[in-house]
């Protein structure tokens, strides 16, 4: 692959690969509870809940991205405590990257969980209530084992999403090489540069393939998964 | 064993009202559907909750809804069977068979894996995936799972309902030997009335939730 990339490109692919994969593991299980619970709950305040969750999908990412600046800038509320109490500096790092992809991919997990679980057959759960399973036993054992492949597919849409987020994460991370320059924020600088076509049109190939092989492989789990639940 | 109720649930337009002892060690309740069987075995199991009232087993209070009383369905030790088994589909027999046994605390097994294989003639069937089992297969894995909990009450929901002819007769004298061994009090759900008096001791009839007819005076067929 180094043969036909330069140092720097794969540089900017492992690095994207690290920033979704750990928006992936940064959103998985807030993901999961919130599908859950809009799922399977009613509470007050639900449809409030339900429309902040949507938000990251109507508003401009970079207004998101400016929200999560003043939150987790260096003088941000929460921004400053992590960084004088953790040494933990979140804007302006991959880890900033990783947050702004995890906050914009968020709401595509909860719907495609929240959709599995209102899709699994309630009576299942209520069958092992009654054979003396607590609620999160229920959950573990019974909805999410059910649940697995739309959960799955909404990783994978989440893990994609993530790899192609750019305005939030411009916000946030900024544009620093080998830190914060993934796929989609490369190809922004490559389009100013003169020289940058053929580096430009090597990343936009990667980025289409990349995310093809992804969804063709959730789609391709998935399958395998229900048909293993098939009844 | 005895069972008071007294309870009003509503949902939308249906409303169930029950207020009577269930005393015998077997009791049939029988009704055209939607007469509200179904959600009185859901109202004993814990799976809905009262609108108003009290349902008590042998003075263990399960709900009352003057005291804010509501014990949810995994810790009545109440086993429900359903009309179409709800097995966990991904796993062979013997997994979820035994969900519920491996649930309970070491000294609440009353009933051995080995004497329910036996009972249920499941023997066989153990080994194989819930995916390929027959409907009066899987009938048989769904009551085993439930005795194997050891509920201190089996509730069925007329679990010979999806069966043919053939199938029942299979299903059938085992259900007669498992309450008769395990001495395990139940209430049976059946819109078939000469099956539940076949089984039970004392028969209930309910109509638009409502009970309106006791053991020897069988329901008068409803015109709708």
């Amino acid at each position: 692959m180094s043969g036909w990339l330069s140092a720097e490109e794969v540089d900017v692919l492992l690095l994207s690969l690290r920033v979704a994969l750990a928006s992936i593991a940064v959103l998985a299980i807030p993901g999961i509870a919130m599908g859950w619970l809009l799922a399977r709950r009613d509470f007050f305040g639900k449809s409030l809940v339900d429309a902040l969750v949507h938000l990251p999908l109507v508003l401009p990412p970079v207004v998101i991205g400016y929200l999560l600046l003043t939150v987790f800038g260096r003088r941000g509320l929460v921004g400053a405590r992590l960084e004088e109490w953790f040494g933990l500096g979140i804007a302006f790092t991959w880890k900033g990257a990783a947050l702004a992809a995890a906050v914009m991919a968020f709401p595509l997990m909860v719907r495609a969980v929240r959709l599995a679980i209102e899709l699994t057959d309630r009576e299942i759960e209520d069958a092992a209530r009654t054979l003396g399973a607590g609620p999160l036993r229920v959950l573990l054992t019974v909805t999410l084992p059910l649940a697995a492949p739309g959960v799955l597919a909404g990783m994978v849409l989440a893990f994609a999403r993530s790899l192609g987020e750019f305005g939030a994460t411009f916000m946030l991370a900024g544009n620093i090489e080998g830190e914060t320059r993934t796929m989609p924020v490369a190809i922004y600088s490559y389009i100013q540069q003169h020289d940058g076509d053929a580096p430009l049109h090597r990343l936009v190939l990667i980025s289409i393939a990349v995310s093809v092989v992804a969804l063709m492989g959730s789609e391709w789990l998935s399958r395998r998964l229900a048909r293993r639940l098939a009844a | 064993m005895a069972i008071d109720l007294d309870v009003d649930v509503t949902r939308g337009a249906f409303a169930l009202r029950i207020a009577t002892r269930l005393a015998e060690p077997s009791t049939g309740i029988t009704g055209p559907s939607g007469s509200g069987k179904t959600t009185l075995l859901h109202l004993i199991a814990g799976l809905v909750r009262p609108t108003r009232g009290r349902i008590a087993i042998d003075g263990d209070v399960l709900d009352d809804t003057a005291r804010r009383i509501h014990v949810p369905p995994h810790r009545r030790r109440i086993g429900l069977v359903f009309q179409h088994g709800r097995l966990l589909p991904h796993l062979t027999v013997e997994e979820p068979a035994r969900y519920g046994e491996r649930l309970l605390a070491a000294g609440a097994r009353r009933i051995a894996f080995r004497d329910v294989v036996d009972l249920l003639d499941i023997a066989p069937l153990v080994a194989r995936r819930i995916a390929g089992l027959s409907g009066g297969e899987r009938q048989r894995v769904a009551l085993g799972r439930a005795l194997l909990a050891s509920p201190r009450l089996l509730l069925l929901d007329e679990p010979l309902a999806s069966l043919d002819q053939r199938l029942k007769e299979q299903v059938l004298p085992g259900l007669e030997r498992v309450f008769r061994e395990l001495r395990m009090p139940f209430l049976y759900v059946s819109h078939d009335v000469a099956e539940t008096r076949a089984l039970t001791g004392d028969v209930v009839a309910i109509e638009h939730g409502a009970m309106v007819a006791r053991s020897d005076a069988p329901p008068a067929p409803s015109a709708g």
